[in-house]
């Protein structure tokens, strides 16, 4: 007898025979999403080089490994097997997941970047942090403050459409909280090093030159 | 590591009124009493900024120790400014601080000033390779081979997820492995660190970039002090017994 089952992780497709037979799995690979600007668009706020690195080797390092944990997943035969690699698959996928809103969260300023909010996004931040600049203020505070790696984001409860501010640790998804993503900052040192070496604050308060307000208010518009 | 500058504490203390041995009054009468209260200081390395050239370069100690290093232990001494924790020394510090688990503010900076420490006193110019004597000894008995303690230290290195540091320890009068994140270290769980390697990407961003793997070769090649682990393992037989043929009873 043979099930055809649609897993929850859309790149799973697995028929499953009857049991003396072996599982087959067909696995989407997951690919690197071309950065929407050129690697020196966002300078001086970030340097070519370092955008360079994140995004060839830092995000390209979580796809590869995601793609091939995902591959041991469908060989792996027992649950002790499954369940070492979830912590390969959340670092890994979390990572891909992050740095592909990251990317999109940015933009050069001649593209939109560092333009502040309009429409419901600036009313809603408006009345719940009173004005932009304390809400910048806010996402700089926690982003110093985490310890190790991290992120920084606004994130949105769903249901009451209210905004916050929240930080993860590694690469956990912001899902995870049970927030949707609307902005993320990376506060991972290879996000900023070789330009601010250990001065976060001062990437912190940069940043904002080159986020894309549009990308996030379009987050929260769909949401 | 900790200085102690003294101060006078004007604290009451219950003194019989002289020459009334058996009388039941007592008076207060303020006494001087010298506490010692210890500022952490930064400790310089055991080797020239430079030293380490071209393993580890100058630019990076500059800002590891002289940067990183530096503001740990100098926003360490404003947490406990005024605290009973500032008359522990750093060691103490580190394991009442962690609290079980739950951690107090000062210990990721009570933390992360110690395993810096550690880390400094873990490498030397000149160094790397393979250890002698009781060291090669007890890698050969607890991991098989030397190639297998540096295979294992070095997939502990890559798989640590985000900061932290990997550790050759020893527990349960064995040699192992260890990785922890962030500010933890083995103190916390009552185990004997030998040697350390810093894996946050600020340890080895400047000369290496992403590539943690070849940082982790280096580490093992070229920097670390095998001199130090047997050190420290001498000094940890006075604690723990490995294993040495006791006197035979008549």
């Amino acid at each position: 007898m043979m099930i055809m089952l649609h897993s929850v992780s859309r790149n799973l497709i697995c028929t499953i025979s009857a049991s003396f037979l072996p599982r087959t799995c067909a696995v989407q690979q997951e690919v690197l999403p071309e950065l929407p600007y050129d690697y020196n668009a966002l300078e001086p706020v970030i340097s070519a080089e370092i955008m360079l690195l994140h995004h060839q080797k830092h995000h390209q390092a979580y796809v590869t490994g995601f793609n091939k944990a995902l591959e041991q997943l469908t060989t792996a035969s027992d649950p002790r097997a499954i369940v070492a690699l979830q912590s390969a698959i959340n670092f890994n996928g979390g990572g891909h997941i992050n740095h592909s809103i990251f990317w999109n969260n940015l933009a050069p300023p001649k593209e939109g970047g560092g333009e502040p909010p309009e429409g419901n996004l600036a009313s809603a931040i408006e009345s719940q942090f009173g004005s932009l600049d304390n809400l910048i203020a806010k996402l700089s505070a926690s982003g110093a403050g985490v310890q190790g790696s991290g992120w920084v984001w606004l994130g949105l409860i769903k249901d009451s459409k209210l905004l916050k501010v929240e930080t993860t640790a590694n690469q956990d998804p912001l899902a995870a909280k049970g927030l949707v993503p609307l902005l993320g900052i990376d506060v991972w040192e290879h996000a900023y090093y070789l330009q601010y070496k250990n001065v976060r604050p001062d990437y912190l308060k940069n940043i904002w030159k080159v986020v894309n307000w549009s990308d996030v208010a379009k987050r929260y518009d769909s949401a | 590591m900790a200085t102690c500058t003294s101060s006078l504490f004007y604290g009451p203390r219950l003194l019989p009124l002289s020459g009334r041995r058996s009388s039941p009054e007592l008076s207060w009468r303020p006494q001087q009493v010298v506490l010692p209260m210890a500022k952490f200081e930064l400790r310089t390395p055991p080797y020239a900024l430079d030293a380490l050239e071209p393993h580890m370069s100058k630019q990076t100690l500059e800002f590891h120790w002289g940067k990183h290093h530096r503001a740990y232990i100098d926003n360490l001494n404003k947490q406990i400014d005024g605290t009973d924790l500032e008359r522990k020394n750093l060691e103490e510090l580190v394991k009442l601080s962690y609290n079980n688990g739950n951690p107090q503010a000062c210990f990721n900076n009570a933390g992360q000033a110690w395993n810096h420490d550690f880390f400094w006193s873990s490498i030397y110019p000149g160094g790397g390779g393979q250890p002698v004597g009781e060291v090669l000894e007890l890698i050969e008995r607890d991991f098989g081979s030397f190639e297998e303690f540096a295979k294992e230290f070095k997939a502990a290195g890559v798989s640590q997820f985000g900061s932290g540091w990997v550790w050759l320890i020893l527990k349960d009068a064995k040699l192992s492995v260890l990785k922890t994140s962030n500010a933890l270290n083995p103190l916390i769980w009552g185990y004997i660190p030998l040697t350390v390697v810093d894996v946050w990407e600020h340890a080895y961003y400047l000369d290496f970039q992403n590539r943690r793997p070849d940082y982790l070769n280096t580490f093992l090649d070229k920097l670390i002090s095998w001199e130090a682990v047997a050190g420290r393992l001498a000094r940890a037989k006075a604690f723990v017994n490995l294993g040495e043929p006791t006197i035979p009873e008549k």
